[in-house]
């Protein structure tokens, strides 16, 4: 099997588990997390496989259909997507280690359509990854939004569905009024849409035209959470917490990202959108958005809610390090998609966790829970210390790029925004676990009563990944030298 | 020899047959017909599709009497594919029509009833494979007068009124259109599109000629149901018998806006339709204007089926847009929406029925927990939905990006934007539906699994497979579209 082909595999294999959770999980229900996670792996795998020919030659493009002339759906593996797709498709076997213990620890109802479509959301995600033009990215971008919509609406309550309505409607409403815009129109000046190392445009278009489109694509991009399209993010956290870990944390904010990364590196071209005036202000709404989201989630009560919030402010981080347009930006950009994945899972972990085992959701409730649940607060604290960016976590290393980036660009306005960025990080995730550990718990036992095993079991892979990512961040940086070169 | 005389046959076939359903009687009797007919047409159109690609436009002279004198069938690539979508949007609604008239419709009058489709069929092909202007305005009346009959035979009394009103509607726009061709023939002494397409070019200066084109485009904008000339066409579609909505829905207006496209690109002088008149400018207006306004109407609609009359009404605003842009790019996205939209929308009303035939209603109420009662029915009205927004993997999704295309080539952003715009406000209208059908919850009823019958659930998925096969392979409608508008721009695109 030539890797060109396993790309297609890795499309198909989430596939796989809704044909299996339609047929045997219907006979046995118990079946579904152990298929989806039998299943998660074999996606791994073949992404793995596609990664490690990789290093031996570029992957070839696989063209699966050619809807009209010149605008065809295929695939091909680069460096970004390949990062993106890794780190889904490994996220995803944790994830559904963590639903064993999860869904039937909260009392979930409707678990076949709930694992049927998140199968299908995570398989939209690889196609997000490894597309090889912007058509195919914006085809499985739209199937990504629209997969996701029931998981967001699972409760069916009335929030549920006020929800949906905002999650559907930003998030369709940015990509079809902007981004679809963005890319007819670019098809319509260059002739084609594919993704190329410098980019598409000739040097003969006119920098409004192209000022424009780059409004257009980072606007258009509604699963980045830019302000002011962020609102659906945290009201998606309706959702039951392995959505909110997996796809609100990890597959669906990392696909606007990496969406927007593609587009600056393969459409653009770093030298182009550094000649492009608007690149600046649009980096200044990205240290806004980081600013902004931190003093919100200083405010908030609600754990998943102030983890929301904190998402759209680190999301903001990977755009303003491909919006700063030089090679440090955009690795420091790639690789904070990768450690603020496996720190955020961690956290939205612990809240789930604590919300199975205790069934509490408000952070002023959580006096001296890290006595009664030891191993969730010890998991949730890594994690905390990943999204800050400091050792021994591998959050670190892409911050340090990130602010490289920022300096390179010697603009201090982003500099500082960064700087005081993760600082406010810490004031609003900090004082939880401290409240966890230190304050005294009021009333109640302290007897030692943690979350369901698999959920620990979750939460410690995912914790002591953002520590190895520490001490092992050269796959990640290899990667991303391969793209900026 | 056969192979010669195709295009006669196209309407010949049914109009021989539906005099037997009239002397039959018996209700299968004349859906058997009915369907043969569908079946030999069908055929038919897919072999002169293929005739015109591979060896040029198709000119019949009918009864052997040459051009001047007789009547004369012209067939390019154009009105092939317009024949193809009628042809099996027939086929298929006489398939699904027997279960769902039966339903409907007493046994005593099916018959006249699938008299007057065969007839209505055989008026829509005549239409469109006509190389005379006074032929095809006969054949509008046949149509016209046929579709008349069609909606009277709803089970609801007040399709009574929609059918005068249609009737009065309609007959003033083929008096429009008689009118305008009568100056035509007073000027040029011929009724043959190609004479009066060589004719005019000379006479492009005078008065009558601009009086002319106006009295025909007015009255074939009433009978496309073009902004604000659509007034007819909601009661039309929402108090005719379901199948009959499907069919007319996927049809009816489609020949019009063939038709309307001829005159304007083929037989007027080139730029008389753009610079000349600018009546592209008011097409252009009617049409975007239609396609946001009357999306949003459709939106406050309490009546699936008049909400997705309004609905019709939004997506031949998008056709008039291409029209509008007088370009060829224009053109064929026109014509490509043209085949998408028969197909979803057909899809839709075909599910509205089967909607019907289980809970006796076609209110948007009815629609509770339809989302698990009967899940495929469900199913093709929401992938319709998706279709008409413009969602990715389906042929609306194709059809958006033709014409914002064919929009941007002339730099007409904001057009663009608007079209854009369109989509979100279609999108407030399907999920209105959607919410219903699967998230309201009366916890009262119990759910019970209550499917629509095979017979309506295969043909209205035979469509949905469909417009889900040419949203992601769009291959053969995308070429098909840009030969028509090939064929009748005159220009390449």
């Amino acid at each position: 099997m030539s890797a060109t082909t396993v790309q297609f595999y890795c499309l198909i294999a989430p596939l796989m588990a809704v044909v299996l959770i339609a047929t045997l999980g219907r006979v046995v229900p118990k079946l579904y997390e152990t298929i989806n996670a039998s299943v998660a792996i074999v996606t791994f795998l073949l992404v793995l496989s596609v990664y490690n020919s990789m290093g031996e030659a570029p992957v070839a493009r696989l063209v699966l259909f050619e809807p009209f002339a010149g605008v065809a759906i295929a695939l091909q593996a680069e460096p970004l997507g390949m990062l993106f797709a890794l780190m889904a498709s490994f996220l995803w076997i944790v994830t559904s280690i963590y639903s064993y213990g999860y869904m039937r620890g909260h009392g979930e109802t409707n678990l076949a359509r709930f694992n049927i479509f998140f199968a299908i959301a995570i398989s939209s995600a690889m196609g997000v990854a490894l597309a090889a033009n912007g058509f195919t990215l914006f085809l499985f971008y739209e199937a990504l939004t629209l997969s996701t919509f029931p998981l967001v609406t699972h409760a069916g309550t009335e929030k549920a569905k006020r929800a949906g309505r905002i999650y559907l409607f930003l998030l369709l409403g940015t990509s079809v009024g902007f981004l679809l815009f963005a890319l007819i129109w670019t098809w319509k000046l260059t002739g084609t849409l594919d993704f190329q190392a410098g980019g598409v445009f000739d040097s003969d278009i006119g920098t409004t035209t192209l000022n424009a489109l780059l409004i257009l694509y980072v606007f258009g991009i509604g699963k980045a959470a830019l302000m002011p399209f962020h609102r659906w993010l945290p009201t998606a956290m309706v959702a039951p917490t392995p959505v909110s870990a997996l796809l609100h944390a990890v597959a669906v904010v990392k696909a606007g990202v990496f969406a927007i990364l593609k587009v600056c590196v393969y459409i653009f071209g770093i030298d182009l959108l550094g000649e492009l005036e608007i690149h600046r202000y649009l980096a200044y709404v990205a240290a806004f958005t980081i600013f902004a989201t931190a003093i919100i989630a200083l405010r908030k009560d609600n754990l998943k809610a102030r983890l929301a919030y904190s998402t759209i402010g680190q999301l903001s981080y990977i755009v303003l390090g491909a919006l700063v347009a030089n090679a440090a930006g955009v690795v420091g950009g790639g690789m904070h998609m990768l450690m603020h994945g496996f720190g955020k899972i961690t956290l939205f972990f612990g809240a789930g966790a604590i919300l199975v085992a205790a069934h509490k959701t408000e952070i002023s409730q959580m006096r001296g829970i890290g006595r009664r649940m030891p191993i969730t607060m010890s998991a949730f604290f890594i994690g905390c210390v990943a999204i800050i960016g400091a050792p021994p976590t591998g959050g670190m290393w892409s911050k340090w790029n990130l602010l490289l980036g920022t300096v390179h660009s010697s603009d201090w306005l982003l500099v500082a925004a960064l700087i005081v960025g993760s600082l406010l990080s810490a004031a609003y995730l900090l004082p939880i676990a401290v409240r966890a550990f230190y304050l005294p718990d009021d009333g109640g036992s302290t007897k030692i009563k943690e979350a369901p095993v698999t959920i620990l079991i979750a939460m410690m892979i995912s914790a002591g990944g953002c520590v190895v990512l520490f001490f092992a961040p050269d796959f990640a940086f290899d990667l991303m030298q391969m793209l900026v070169h | 020899m056969l192979s010669f005389h195709l295009s006669a046959l196209q309407v010949v076939i049914p109009l021989l047959a539906a005099p037997l359903c009239a002397i039959f009687r018996g209700p299968r009797i004349s859906w058997l017909i009915a369907l043969a007919v569908g079946l030999a047409c069908a055929v038919n159109s897919l072999a002169i599709l293929n005739q015109v690609n591979t060896s040029g436009e198709i000119i019949y002279a009918l009864g052997g009497w040459a051009a001047p004198w007789g009547i004369e069938y012209r067939i390019d690539s154009a009105n092939a594919f317009i024949l193809l979508i009628i042809s099996f949007i027939y086929l298929v609604g006489i398939f699904y029509a027997r279960d769902s008239i039966k339903a409907e419709v007493p046994e005593h009058s099916r018959c006249w009833l699938y008299t007057a489709w065969i007839l209505c069929f055989s008026g829509l092909s005549g239409i469109t494979v006509s190389g005379d202007v006074f032929n095809v305005f006969v054949f509008l009346e046949v149509s016209s007068l046929s579709t008349y009959i069609l909606i009277s035979f709803g089970k609801d009394r007040r399709c009574l009124t929609a059918a005068l009103r249609y009737l009065i509607m309609g007959t003033i726009a083929a008096t429009f259109y008689l009118i305008g061709i009568g100056f035509l023939y007073a000027l040029t002494g011929t009724l043959n599109m190609a004479d009066l397409a060589e004719r005019l070019p000379g006479l492009a200066s005078q008065n009558t000629v601009a009086v002319a084109f106006g009295f025909v485009v007015l009255g074939l904008a009433i009978k496309m149901a073009l902004f604000p000339l659509h007034a007819w066409l909601p009661n039309a579609y929402a108090y005719a018998p379901n199948a009959v909505t499907a069919f007319l829905a996927g049809t009816a207006t489609k020949a019009a806006v063939y038709v309307f496209m001829r005159l304007a690109f083929a037989i007027f002088p080139d730029d008389f339709f753009s610079d000349l008149t600018s009546t592209h400018v008011i097409v252009l207006a009617a049409g975007i204007i239609s396609a946001i306004l009357t999306s949003a109407i459709a939106i406050f609609q309490d009546d699936l089926k008049r909400l997705f009359a309004w609905s019709s009404i939004g997506q031949i605003g998008y056709i008039a847009v291409g029209l509008g842009l007088a370009s060829s790019a224009g053109v064929a996205a026109s014509f490509l929406h043209l085949f998408n939209h028969a197909l979803m929308k057909t899809a839709i009303f075909m599910a509205i029925g089967g909607l019907f035939i289980t809970t006796g209603s076609t209110t948007i109420a009815a629609l509770e927990n339809a989302g698990r009662r009967m899940p495929w029915t469900m199913a093709a009205i929401l992938i319709g939905g998706f279709s008409l927004i413009g969602v990715p993997f389906t042929t609306g999704f194709i059809s958006k990006w033709y014409l914002v295309s064919a929009a941007l080539e002339q730099n007409h952003w904001w057009l663009a934007g608007l079209i854009l715009i369109g989509s979100l406000v279609t999108a407030a209208y399907v999920w209105k539906i959607v919410e219903i059908a699967y998230f309201r919850k009366n916890p009262d009823t119990q759910i019970v699994r209550q499917e629509a019958p095979l017979s309506l659930l295969i043909p209205t998925w035979v469509l949905v497979t469909a417009n889900i096969y040419f949203g992601i392979d769009a291959q053969f409608t995308g070429s098909t579209a840009t030969l028509a508008a090939t064929a009748i721009t005159g220009i390449t695109p």
